[in-house]
């Protein structure tokens, strides 16, 4: 275990510690570009230069491994002068088009050249011009000007998604990033090269001159495409909406989570946040009448809500009403709805997981059940019953048994049963944030809000019960499912009810001992991406 | 040590006035000399000028705004205009730091990809609203490509709403600029 001095202080690290590591240990944070955590050391940008104690000359932070007794400065006139010659160097070959370029404002090369920059520049040549914004496949654009050559996109799909896709071609000066012939870059993990790109060679498409960087805000989430619950950031612009023709959400980026997708996440969950500004999206209550869909205030179509499972109770019994939830919805709208039914009595509860015919799976981060909160369910109890796909729910609305259903989310006309029993169905109350076959059915609608709009946390496979912060203001008139559950509840005189996350949350750990032992991730774990840490320690 | 002023708390009325002064008529009868001696003096030279004489002296120091306009100072910051490249189109790429600086967040821009790679990026729109522009000229000064500046001379575009006031990215690449020879000199507007 050796003890070493960085900057003054010391700190004993385990055997094979870099001097990168351990700085980072102390809160020390040294230049980089090609060196990445979660990647090989590739000792290739000189960027990390520190001074050490006894070496002949400066070393790379990076490769060398902590020894004892060994004293680093990370800080010094000639660590200040080495970084400013090699960012000398980088430059002499990029094109500078920060005007134009996408990475400004999180651009490494900006970040560190504006402490230590050579503000003259003594370059006379010509610069070497090379292919410019290209795409590479479906999400990336590669432009070869502004790339540093630090191979972090190249060891990424060597050693994370191992689909070999980039090497770098050609020799010295003209050397540069390129597919292998054939290739493109398509694999389910491609997006994260943008993330990982200390520069603005890689750039996303799908981003591209949609909003400058600086006007995003930035909100902690979790991602529900799938059970891994990947940590994420949602970057939305509110505040300049012409600027992205209305869409809220531009883009979604990895935060670190050691536990659960270290910097990583797939591609599948970096697009998949369209449902969120979709023109399908419910903004209103509606009821069915004679005269077809009318839109209704919020108070009347919950006072109606509440009637007529208050009606359905009174007049054919607890057992005429069922719950029909979603493994997409969170732990609190899930108890929430579990109090009102336990309230009023009501037993028939039961998910649908979609996820029975599993999705594509690999052995990294995407699971093959595309729901966000199927472990909550089965924890919260509500997958007692093993019967397949709530379809006993289908046969007792066939036999009359079952007179009124609350449909959660999903479409449940997707299941041929139920496209059959939803006919014979007295009256349906849809809740969901997107319309789709059911809700166009349901005698009515309420609108509810998506991940994105609420507070609330995700049980993903490993039990990690992971919290998601609101990022945006509900679409509408939609609210989270466990305020529309709330307001509900209060024409029923159910005794006063927490429906605040933070209640519901003690609630629910003290109710259910799982949710007490389980991991509760707090959203404030590190960020993945890397430039936004160094962003924090420049400013 | 501090100078203490001592600040009056009313202020002097009369104090001082002589005798004539006081007596009221003599200097009105001083006033009305003074002006009507400019008034005819002006009307002379002016009938002159109609007679195609005298031209070399100028008459009253008035300019016939609008016929006349002054020249202004080049550095004065007046309404915008956007650059245009060789072949007309924008200079402008969209980069968003006149929208960043502008303490009046009345610039909107809406960046758009342009079809030559060496472009990039260019302004689908461009819309500066006048109504709220404090004429600050950050704009001017942070534009990393000479795309924006507020050196038409134009500073008579006022409007009779809000919305003639903010100008769109076609009437900013149109302002051709007005400048007359100078300060003090006056041009006649046709
Ligand atoms: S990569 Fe960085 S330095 Fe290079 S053009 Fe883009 S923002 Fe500017
Ligand atoms: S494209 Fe980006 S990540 Fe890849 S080598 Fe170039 S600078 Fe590094
Ligand atoms: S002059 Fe000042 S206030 Fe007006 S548009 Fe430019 S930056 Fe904004
Ligand atoms: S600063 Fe210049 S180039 Fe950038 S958006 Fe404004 S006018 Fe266009």
């Amino acid at each position: 275990m050796p003890t070493l001095t960085i900057d003054g202080q010391p700190i004993t690290v385990s055997k094979g510690t870099t001097v990168i590591q351990a700085a980072e240990a102390l809160g020390i944070y040294i230049p980089r570009y090609c060196y990445h955590p979660g990647l090989s050391i590739a000792g290739s940008c000189r960027m990390c230069l520190v001074e050490i104690e006894k070496a002949p000359r400066l070393e790379v932070a990076c490769y060398s491994q902590a020894a004892d007794g060994m004293v680093v400065h990370t800080i010094t006139e000639n660590v200040r002068l080495a970084r400013r010659s090699v960012l000398e160097f980088l430059l002499s070959n990029h094109p500078l088009d920060c005007p134009v370029c996408d990475q400004s404002g999180e651009c490494d090369l900006q970040n560190y050249y504006m402490e230590f920059g050579l503000y003259q520049s003594r370059f006379l040549e010509n610069k070497i011009k090379r292919r410019k914004a290209y795409p590479i496949g479906p999400h990336v654009m590669l432009d070869n000007e502004r790339c540093i050559l630090c191979s972090r996109c190249v060891r990424f799909c060597d050693e994370v998604s191992k689909s070999h896709e980039l090497g770098i071609v050609n020799r010295g000066e003209r050397s540069e990033i390129a597919l292998y012939e054939g290739r493109e870059l398509n694999n389910a993990y491609s997006g994260n090269v943008i993330d990982i790109c200390p520069v603005g060679a890689l750039t996303e498409r799908d981003f591209r001159f949609q909003c400058r960087v600086w006007y995003l805000n930035r909100t902690a989430s979790i991602c529900p495409g799938c059970a891994r619950g990947c940590n994420i950031e949602i970057h939305y612009n509110v505040l300049r909406p012409y600027q992205s023709k209305g869409k809220r959400i531009l883009r979604i980026k990895p935060r670190f989570n050691p536990a659960v997708n270290k910097w990583w996440i797939c591609d599948e969950g970096r697009y998949g946040f369209r449902h969120i500004d979709a023109s399908n999206r419910l903004r209103e209550c509606e009821a069915q009448t004679a005269d077809g869909v009318i839109p209704l205030g919020m108070e009347t179509a919950l006072k109606t809500a509440a009637a007529w499972i208050g009606e359905s109770i009174e007049q054919h019994g607890k057992d005429s009403v069922g719950f029909f939830l979603s493994p997409e919805l969170s732990n609190e709208d899930l108890y929430a709805i579990l109090k009102l039914a336990r309230h009023l009595g009501i037993s028939k509860i039961d998910f649908r997981n979609p996820g029975e015919h599993p999705g594509f799976e690999d052995n990294f981060l995407i699971r093959g059940d595309k729901n966000p909160n199927r472990r909550g369910c089965v924890e919260l109890g509500l997958y007692h019953r093993q019967r397949e796909n709530g379809g006993w729910m289908a046969e007792e609305i066939k036999q009359g048994t079952l007179r009124m259903l609350v449909a959660f989310l999903q479409d449940l006309s997707l299941e041929p049963e139920f496209k059959a029993a939803l006919v014979s169905l007295k009256r349906l109350i849809f809740v969901g944030s997107n319309s789709n076959a059911t809700s166009e059915q349901a005698g009515l609608v309420l609108p509810s809000a998506t991940y994105a709009e609420k507070n609330g946390s995700f049980t993903n496979f490993q039990g990690r019960a992971q919290r998601f912060e609101r990022a945006l203001v509900p679409l509408g008139d939609s609210l989270p499912e466990n305020e529309l559950i709330a307001r509900i509840a209060a024409h029923f005189r159910m005794p006063e009810q927490p429906f605040e996350r933070e209640q519901l949350l003690l609630d629910l750990r003290a109710e259910f001992p799982f949710f007490d032992q389980s991991t509760l991730d707090p959203p404030d774990v590190e960020l993945a991406y890397q430039t936004t840490i160094a962003q924090r320690e420049h400013a | 040590m501090e100078e203490i002023v001592k600040v009056p708390k009313q202020a002097e009325k009369g104090s001082g006035l002589t005798f004539w002064q006081r007596t009221y008529v003599p200097e009105i009868v001083r006033g009305l000399k003074l002006t009507a001696a400019h008034f005819f003096g002006n009307l002379a030279v002016h009938i002159f000028h109609l007679l195609g004489l005298w031209t070399e002296h100028r008459g009253a120091a008035t300019v016939q705004y609008p016929e006349e306009m002054r020249g202004y100072s080049s550095r004065l910051r007046s309404l915008h205009r956007l650059t245009k490249r060789a072949d007309g189109s924008p200079r402008c790429v969209a980069c968003m730091m006149c929208e960043t600086i502008c303490p009046a967040s009345c610039i909107y821009i809406v960046a758009a990809e342009h079809p030559d790679p060496n472009i990039e990026k260019y302004p689908e729109s461009f819309d500066i609203d006048l109504g709220k522009c404090v004429f600050c000229g950050f704009c001017v000064e942070v534009c990393p490509e000479d795309a924006i500046r507020m050196d038409t001379h134009i500073l008579d575009f006022a409007a009779y709403s809000r919305e003639e006031m903010i100008w769109d990215i076609h009437r900013l690449l149109n302002n051709e600029p007005r400048r007359a020879e100078g300060i003090g000199q006056i041009r006649k507007m046709k």
